[in-house]
């Protein structure tokens, strides 16, 4: 009963919840909700009438006896004319529906192809198994580079290109948006526009390797205000640490394996190979949406992550436990 | 196997049997006369004795048959692939599988279940049952059938070694480049992918090739073009189909994948000019008629089942007929449906948007139609019917869910999602391997000699019909809460964990639901009641003769005179005689009318198809190894041609027999 | 079907099986550990000793036989791979240009300054080589260090053919490693920095 009921609680509660289509929090996924609604109800009652019409036909005139004791049934002229009427008649009324779905689903991609003149524009790259994102800006020397989380404001529609470094990745934004696959060779784009700030979940939607489950992205929409204070805090340079035991990990940051894949801005680390450390602190998730940024978690993810996403390219770091607690320290100081 | 209505002379059985005893022919035939001429005919017809005579058959029953049980293992195999999977996502961050296990078996999965089983077993069921529905002694080329057989074999093998060696494909049963690509995955395992397809290719082709020839130039004399039976209409469309859509695949995996890893070629390298999205458009170009491929015969298999079983002649044969050509026909007009994702222009979109709402129509044609014949016939409820009326409910289902997936709008917010799964599991499942369960009660007992127990079956039709929707349906939803397709795994904070459960619970129902049949086949083949020619009374040119067929299908070919031609004509038909039973020997009739034009002689039983199909191991699977080896494979089967070509040669030295004046038309 | 028929299928079945058991067995040993991904496992060897920093034959007293490692990736394709994607990352064609050499020295031909033995480009990537080698072993780990030694073999064609990478999804600067020929090692002749 209880699982049943979990079962039932969880059917029933499938209309909300930060990665759902059903829940929209923007214009173009609630006129794509009206449509999935009104095709939905039509489906239902269509299906419905076949499977009634289909039981009650083998069941009305239902007989038990077998095949070669009942006379071949011989059809009038007159029922046949009335089988081909109504048979018709179904098939227009099929061409009607399906002209209606068409025409209904022409004007609502019409709404959701257009493109707004001016906004803002975010690049969103995509790697095994990460994200990169790039917030452009017309002054090059404020472009941020920031990774595995995206902030946009709400109330107006955001560009997002999106590119890929290798293989195909997807970019889904359940509640925001439909996907948009990232190829390489190519860059496609899409335009973000929520009006309902929150935390929503995006993830990767098309195959792309080992750890194509745990390539999720955290999408939070701001207020316009927030955003702007978010971008001008995001821009500002990697922390520089005060205690001793921060200073200590810094160190093992810059002397280790670390800078050699991951990049702090303002700091001599400069890899490109994982994703960007600058602000890994005020971040809600490790690996890619994996995992709760906690200062365990820290932990188990730079020792062994291959145990937590398998195949992943971040590889395991025997550090001493001194060299561990100084180099968490340090990470938990860049906010 | 042994089967005591199978050996002549059954003197019973040849008087009960209608298509033996030709009453209305002006010349009566004396009985005698007709017992020594089937045993005659028994004897000419015949494989070799034992083990060399196992291994050289052409008879297309005894290869249809092996066809038809080897697609059913392979069922069973990706049934319990999927059964890991469901174990694996039973609950979240499960560790049964981790991703590069989990990856390899949804890869076998979808491979197994779209090129090892559902195409092969349709075209399985067109090879056994188009030369009897048409009356023929056999199939056009019974060589390259068995060829077809054996290189599917091969085939079968070859995966199923590789996934036991850690060898097998990862990348998904569409392969898409990149990741498929030389720098993405090293090592062989989608070579392997590669080359099986190739493999299934070429048995498809072979198939194909068969029963677009078998349907034009054999059929019994009178079947006209407008008296095909539909089970055979659908079957030629689909050989069409194979015949176009193959090619496409065999471009884009045998050529493009394969030389892009072997031998370094650029088609997929957008650096190097290549583009990832032109290996999308092949494969679709292939992938989407493929669907159509496997449901169709499905639909083939509806018409004869309702048919017998309301006691009524289908309504609207002409238009199922048409419906049958239009689907196959605009089913090559919907690939890029699987690309809204990609960067594709906004009105190439609409165009497939319209295109795949317009499919939609031909199908409710047929559906219409089975429905107005069930409700003014008289249905009774066997296990095959039960089956049909779970079509209705599941298959529906799938097509509308299908409708609605043609939006571009919504298609892009639950494409590549469980949506999409449950969709085509649906259409799958529903569209094709219920009819096929139907068709299979329905023939086996043409095949076997012996009914299924109708009580085992009702069980599992019930459990199958109620397991897939349990196991199905609930995917709509996880995928519209966001869930992706193809991970191994998921966190317990999205939630999608107690719907997974339900999945999960519900493929054990599948799982009880296909035990029992397997149990109720395997008694039934053994012990199950006794058949007779024509259990259900039904009209089609199979029934008219024994059960199981003898090997040389009729005693005389059957002249039909309208589209039921038990029902039309009643039994026993009336028959044309001519063809001699000393030699192998088949009538060839005019693609139209079907008027008899000529005697043609029928190969015996070689060696040269199973030994070609290994030239085509060494090629195929070389290839994986070494460029060489196809150059080694092309000499190799220039060889086996010439084998081939020789036998074949020495055994055509019989001339022509214009068979005018020698075949006596029946009143 | 006569029972005779029967009894062949079944003899059929049964050396097929038998046949098909050996097969499997023969494959077995040769495929999986191609195809085997060892995503984290404790450094596969230990690394090498300090005998592994001989680097000519040339030496006082008799001949010291060293005990030679096996590279325990050179027939394994998915880490062979990742080797090539970490000289990708860690920027080794900036002196070595993909193999080619131009600062450092190439490493596709025949010439072998500090030696073609696993353990000795072991050596020479751990602990860096004079005129500008880095040791990495401070910024690799021994499982990645041992990706990069069998990925550089495989550049010379020193490893089975079967684990080495196709062609590369970018611009092509040289051929796949799959179909480079195999060079025959030799030690330099010249010594060693004097280039």
């Amino acid at each position: 009963m209880g699982v049943a009921s979990s079962i039932m609680g969880s059917a029933l509660a499938s209309c909300s919840g930060p990665q759902n289509v059903l829940d929209p929090a923007g214009p173009p996924n609630r006129s794509i909700n009206h449509l999935f609604w009104a095709m939905l109800v039509v489906a239902a009652i269509i299906w419905a009438a076949v499977v009634v019409a289909a039981l009650w036909a083998a069941l009305s005139r239902r007989r038990r006896t077998r095949e070669d004791l009942e006379p071949i049934v011989d059809v009038p002229n007159e029922e046949q004319r009335r089988h081909v009427g109504i048979v018709t008649g179904l098939v227009g009324a099929t061409v009607v529906t399906l002209l209606i779905f068409l025409v209904y689903d022409f004007t609502v991609g019409r709404a959701l192809a257009e493109r707004p003149s001016r906004s803002l524009t975010i690049e969103v790259i995509g790697h095994q198994w990460w994200w990169e994102v790039h917030y452009i800006d017309p002054d090059p020397s404020k472009l941020l580079v920031d990774a595995n989380e995206l902030h946009i404001p709400a109330g107006e529609p955001v560009q997002v290109k999106l590119k890929s470094q290798d293989v195909i990745h997807s970019f889904w934004v359940p509640n925001i948006i439909g996907k948009r696959d990232l190829i390489p060779g190519y860059t496609s784009s899409l335009f973000l526009h929520a009006d309902k700030p929150g935390v929503y979940r995006a993830q990767c939607a098309e195959f792309c390797g080992l750890e194509h489950a745990k390539m999720a992205l955290p999408v939070i929409v701001h207020s316009r205000a927030d955003f702007a204070a978010w971008l001008a805090e995001a821009r500002s340079p990697a922390a520089e640490p005060n205690d001793s035991s921060a200073k200590e990990g810094k160190k093992v940051f810059l002397a280790g394996a670390c800078s050699s894949c991951h990049a702090l801005t303002g700091v001599e680390a400069y890899g490109t190979i994982g994703p960007n450390l600058t602000h890994i602190a005020s971040r809600r998730t490790i690996a890619a949406g994996t995992l709760p940024n906690t200062r365990g978690n820290l932990g188990g993810w730079i020792v062994d992550p291959q145990s937590i996403k398998p195949g992943a390219r971040m590889p395991s770091n025997q550090l001493a436990a001194k060299d561990l607690r100084n180099l968490i320290d340090y990470l938990e100081t860049l906010k | 196997m042994t089967n005591p209505a199978r050996r002549l002379p059954p003197n019973e059985s040849a008087v009960t049997d209608p298509g033996t005893l030709p009453d209305a022919t002006p010349q009566t035939l004396d009985e005698d006369l007709l017992i020594a001429e089937a045993r005659q005919l028994e004897i000419t017809w015949r494989d070799p004795a034992g083990l060399w005579g196992w291994l050289t058959t052409v008879d297309h029953k005894v290869i249809a048959r092996r066809y038809i049980i080897t697609a059913f293992l392979m069922f069973i195999a990706g049934g319990l692939e999927a059964g890991m999977m469901r174990l694996q996502l039973a609950r979240p961050e499960n560790t049964f599988l981790g991703p590069d296990r989990y990856n390899q078996i949804f890869t076998t999965h979808g491979t197994t279940m779209m090129f090892l089983f559902a195409v092969p077993i349709m075209t399985a069921m067109g090879l056994y049952f188009v030369p009897l529905m048409v009356g023929a002694r056999s199939i056009a080329f019974p060589r390259l059938n068995a060829f077809g057989y054996y290189t599917y074999l091969m085939g079968v093998v070859f995966m199923y070694v590789s996934l036991f060696i850690n060898m097998a494909p990862d990348a998904g049963w569409t392969s898409y480049v990149p990741l498929a690509g030389p720098e993405y995955s090293p090592g062989h395992r989608i070579d392997v992918w590669a080359q099986l397809v190739t493999f299934t290719e070429i048995a498809a082709l072979a198939a194909a090739v068969n029963i677009i020839v078998t349907t034009f130039k054999m059929r019994a004399p009178g079947m006209s073009l407008n008296r095909i039976p539909l089970f055979v209409w659908a079957q030629l469309v689909v050989a069409f189909m194979i015949v176009f859509a193959m090619p496409a695949v065999a471009i884009g995996s045998t050529l493009q994948l394969a030389s892009d890893r072997a031998i370094a070629t650029h088609w997929f390298n957008p650096a190097e000019g290549g583009d990832v999205l032109l290996w999308q458009h092949v494969f679709w170009f292939f992938g989407h008629p493929e669907v159509y491929i496997i449901f169709l015969p499905a639909l083939g298999f509806i018409t004869p089942i309702i048919e017998t079983f309301c006691r009524r002649r289908v309504f609207g044969y002409t238009a199922i007929v048409l419906s049958n050509i239009t689907t196959g026909f605009f089913a090559f007009g919907l690939w890029v449906h699987h690309m809204f994702a990609t960067p594709i222009p906004e009105l190439g979109q609409s165009l497939f948007t319209a295109a795949s709402m317009v499919i939609a129509i031909p199908t409710g044609v047929q559906i219409f139609c089975w429905l107005v014949t069930m409700f003014s016939g008289r249905p009774r409820l066997t296990t095959a019917m039960i089956f049909l009326l779970g079509f209705f409910i599941t298959f529906v289902n799938g097509g509308l869910t299908g409708v609605m997936l043609a939006s571009v709008g919504f298609d892009k917010q639950v494409h590549d999602t469980f949506f999409v799964v449950a969709h085509f599991h649906y259409v799958l499942l529903g569209g094709a391997v219920i009819p096929l369960f139907a068709a299979f009660y329905f023939w086996f007992p043409k095949v076997t000699g012996r009914l299924m127990n109708e009580t085992l079956g009702k069980w599992q039709a019930w459990l199958f019909i109620i397991g897939v929707n349990i196991t199905f349906f609930p995917m709509h939803i996880l995928g519209l809460n966001g869930m992706p397709r193809r991970i191994y795994t998921y966190l317990s904070e999205t939630g999608w964990g107690p719907l997974n459960a339900l999945v999960s619970a519900g493929a054990v129902v599948i799982v009880v639901s296909v035990a029992i049949f397997i149990v109720n086949a395997a008694m039934s083949w053994r012990g199950g009641a006794l058949a007779g020619a024509n259990p259900w009374d039904s009209y089609g040119l199979e029934w008219a003769t024994l059960s199981p067929a003898p090997n040389y299908n009729f005693l005389n070919t059957p002249v039909v005179l309208g589209r039921h031609p038990l029902w039309d004509t009643g039994s026993p038909l009336p028959v044309v005689t001519g063809l001699r039973s000393d030699r192998r020997e088949v009538l060839v009739t005019t693609t139209f009318d079907a008027q008899p034009d000529h005697k043609h002689k029928h190969p015996h039983a070689s060696i040269w198809p199973l030994v070609m199909a290994f030239v085509m191991v060494e090629l195929w699977i070389g290839s994986i190894f070494t460029p060489w080896a196809v150059l080694g494979g092309v000499g190799l089967t220039l060889l086996v041609m010439l084998g081939w070509g020789w036998e074949s040669s020495m055994e055509s030295d019989v001339e022509r027999v214009a068979t005018e004046g020698r075949i006596v038309e029946a009143a | 079907m006569s029972s005779r028929f029967e009894r062949g299928a079944w003899r059929v079945r049964r050396d097929a099986t038998r046949t098909t058991r050996h097969a499997l067995l023969l494959l077995t040993l040769t495929a999986c550990e191609r195809e085997n991904r060892r995503f984290s496992e404790n450094p596969p060897t230990a690394a090498p000793t300090a005998s592994a920093l001989v680097v000519s034959q040339l030496q006082p007293g008799p001949a010291v036989v060293e005990p030679k490692i096996e590279a325990p990736y050179d027939d394994n394709a998915w880490a062979v791979s990742e080797g090539k994607a970490l000289f990708n990352a860690m920027n080794c064609s900036g002196c070595h240009f993909q193999g080619g050499g131009g600062i450092g020295p190439a490493l596709m031909d025949e010439e072998w300054i500090y030696g073609s033995d696993p353990q000795q480009i072991f050596a020479s990537i751990a602990e860096g080589r004079p005129n500008g080698m880095p040791a990495w072993k401070y910024k690799l780990g021994t499982q990645q260090i041992w990706e990069l030694v069998s990925y550089v073999r495989s550049l010379s064609s020193l490893n089975p053919k079967g684990a080495r990478g196709g062609r590369d999804d970018h611009m092509m600067v040289k051929p796949p490693e799959a179909s480079t020929p195999q060079t025959k090692p030799k030690m330099a002749s010249t010594p060693p920095g004097d280039d």
